[in-house]
């Protein structure tokens, strides 16, 4: 029971970080990015091709994959999103699905269809037993890692200044304008920051999700339904959201396998029945 | 002016299309119909590299006839299927379908089959109804049951009492899990607990742990080509294996095509198939070793023997009827065909036109640095156990 108590927590960690970085420029900047989860399979493929054929090891793959995605992001954010940030939210779920094709192509066409597998060290393979519950060892580096993220994530929002210009930006662009802060900067440092979480999670969630080219598309579902609970305007809500549907999903499959898959989904729709701007959303006006 | 200019025209052009029947007659072509791209890329990427192997080695001559190879891409996907199908009877007027990467595609080509009398050759999909929706139907792939039924037996015999099944919620999962479920009662096995998880889902942690909880003597596993690997994974980081608890399945799961980029934690698996890139006779290991050579150092895969022995069909066929091309001869001289295949012996059923080949169970073993299915115990003839118990 503790087993799946863990494997939940950690499964909801990897969905935070996949899907933090989308709550945070729907956010910041409202704009809907739905390649957001093309940024994940590019931080998974990254690894891939670091640790399987260029022998990198794992350590490294990771950070490397968040950078290299990072930056990804930030050229992408300067010569694309910048044009679509105007327009209406239709015009830009037209834009991100189109990113969303062209990158399931582009994997596809460059490394197969196949699933990857990534060469995970010694180190990380089995599991501890811990007052009889087994932990796996992949899964708790896991935690550690997302665990980290959030805390230096939540410190650096509200303690540093760059956090601070970054929720001026969110609660009114224009005053925050006015008040000297370069917004535009901060959009594409926070966007490119968000990719690269989105790309660490995806290197990391490689062994546990699976990483095709269809990717994108399979988890855009679950980076939206977190962003939902979760609301957008701060990092705690959708973390609760996700260690709660990451419980709720791990915990539905075990008990009650038929529906398990289902859980998430009746979850998210009760929680918008009762409450529709998420379960920790200011109720804010736009 | 301008109608008598399309007069000529039309003239023009039928008289070229009768030229092109004339040359037709000396020319035989086989029109594959295989997922090149989309999630079945890896089945059409082996079949064709084996069609093009069979070729360069027996050439494109056979009883006279030149042989024209038409290899489209269907992605898969039925509809794509059936109107590439039409378009290669109608328009380039083959003598041979072969292919089809999954049952779908083989079911919506099986009316056009019929009634153009054209002969299907099935070389990849894995149903058993197949092969009775046109007597034009032959098939040199397998069926899932072929592979199933026996690993229920071999489980059941050698000290396997209780079995959890797990498989993927889609159609050739619960076909797996029925054939291997009805076998292993009948042997006197208990199966404990039948799960399913959704296709799209490869995060097992929860059902592998209601699964262990259960204490089974094995685990019956049966998911799609890639999740095989991330699967036993799973498994392995449990320590269910240290439990004792062992993975058995139908070889689908440990695909030679992806088996040595798995990593050591499958190492020991049980599967039961009808090949394995490692099977040791001479004709396998030339073919082996000319596929390698031919592709990279690719491997052949189950999918690959198929289409390589659907080849040797279809010229064979073609040599016994002398050349004639019409559907009902090609299909009597199919009938009862045996020969050796670089996966052992194999033979087409006269009364089913359903192949009937040998199922080996076999353990994954680090051979040369690499990950092979190694066979260590064979089930003889094995008919499609589906129709078989209709028979009855």
């Amino acid at each position: 029971m503790l087993t799946i108590l863990f494997d939940g927590i950690a499964y909801g960690m990897l969905l935070f970080v996949l899907a933090c970085g989308l709550s945070i420029t729907l956010g910041l900047m409202n704009f809907i990015n739905l390649a957001h989860g093309s940024f994940a399979m590019a931080g998974g493929y990254c690894t891939v091709i670091l640790v399987n054929r260029l022998g990198v090891p794992f350590a490294l793959g990771l950070p490397i994959a968040f950078l290299v995605t990072a930056a990804l992001g930030g050229l992408f954010e300067r010569t694309l999103y910048v044009h679509v940030y105007a327009r209406s939210h239709l015009d830009q779920v037209l834009f991100t699905i189109g990113l969303v094709f062209m990158s399931v192509a582009a994997i596809d066409y460059v490394m197969g269809s196949s699933q990857q597998f990534v060469l995970i060290p010694e180190a990380l393979q089995g599991q501890f037993i811990v007052f009889g519950v087994g932990m796996s060892k992949y899964r708790l580096l896991i935690i550690l890692i997302c665990g980290l993220l959030t805390v230096g994530l939540q410190l650096m929002i509200a303690k540093t200044r760059f956090g601070s210009r970054l929720r001026a930006a969110v609660d009114d662009q224009r005053v925050a304008r006015g008040l000297g802060i370069n917004v535009g900067a901060v959009f594409t440092l926070t966007f490119a920051f968000g990719s690269g979480l989105a790309g660490l999670g995806g290197a990391l969630g490689a062994e546990i999700l699976g990483l095709d080219p269809t990717f994108p598309l399979k988890f855009l579902i679950y980076f939206l339904i977190v962003v939902t609970v979760g609301g957008t305007s701060s990092i705690t809500g959708p973390f609760l959201a996700s260690i709660l549907l990451g419980i709720a999903d791990v915990a539905g499959k075990y008990y009650v396998p038929k529906l398990g898959a289902f859980v998430i989904y009746t979850i998210m729709i009760l929680v918008l029945i009762w409450r529709p701007q998420g379960l920790f959303a200011r109720s804010t006006a736009r | 002016m301008v109608r008598s200019y399309f007069l000529v025209a039309a003239a023009v052009a039928l008289g070229l299309s009768a030229a092109d029947t004339a040359f037709a007659q000396d020319t035989v072509k086989i029109g594959f119909i295989l997922p090149m791209t989309g999630q079945q890329q890896s089945t059409g990427k082996q079949e064709a590299a084996a069609i093009k192997l069979y070729t360069a080695q027996h050439g494109d001559t056979v009883a006279g006839k030149k042989i024209e190879l038409i290899i489209r891409d269907d992605a898969a996907v039925p509809d794509n299927t059936k109107r590439i199908a039409q378009e290669l009877i109608v328009n380039d007027k083959v003598t041979f379908l072969a292919g089809f990467g999954v049952t779908p595609a083989a079911l919506s080509v099986a009316p056009l089959s019929a009634e153009s009398k054209t002969p299907e050759i099935v070389t990849a999909a894995g149903t058993s109804i197949i092969t009775e929706k046109s007597p034009y139907i032959a098939r040199t792939s397998f069926t899932l049951a072929q592979s199933t039924v026996p690993m229920a037996d071999w489980a059941a015999d050698n000290g396997i009492k209780k079995v959890v099944t797990m498989i993927s919620d889609y159609a050739p999962g619960v076909d797996a899990e029925k054939s291997f479920t009805a076998e292993f009662k009948k042997k006197g096995g208990d199966v404990l607990e039948s799960i399913r998880f959704p296709l799209a889902n490869p995060d097992f942690a929860p059902f592998l742990q209601r699964a262990a909880d259960q204490k089974p003597d094995a685990i019956f596993v049966f998911v799609p080509s890639g999740q095989g690997g991330t699967f036993v994974k799973q498994f392995v980081e449990r320590g269910l294996d240290k439990a004792g608890i062992k993975i058995i399945g139908p070889g689908d799961v440990m695909d030679d095509d992806l088996v040595n980029g798995m990593g050591d934690a499958v190492i020991g698996t049980v599967t039961a198939h009808l090949y394995s890139a490692d099977h040791d006779s001479a004709a396998n290991k030339a073919f082996v070793a000319a596929f390698k050579k031919a592709n990279d150092g690719m491997r052949p895969n189950f999918m690959a023997v198929s289409a390589y022995d659907g080849m040797n069909l279809i010229y064979e066929a073609l040599k016994k009827t002398g050349g004639k091309t019409d559907g009902d001869s090609l299909i009597e001289a199919i009938k009862g065909m045996a020969w050796e295949s670089p996966r052992g012996p194999i033979s087409i059923d006269a009364q089913t036109r359903d192949i009937i080949q040998n199922i080996y169970i076999r353990k994954v073993e680090k051979k040369n640095g690499e990950l092979y299915n190694v066979e260590f115990a064979t089930f003889p003839a094995v008919k499609d156990p589906v129709k078989a118990a209709e028979q009855k």
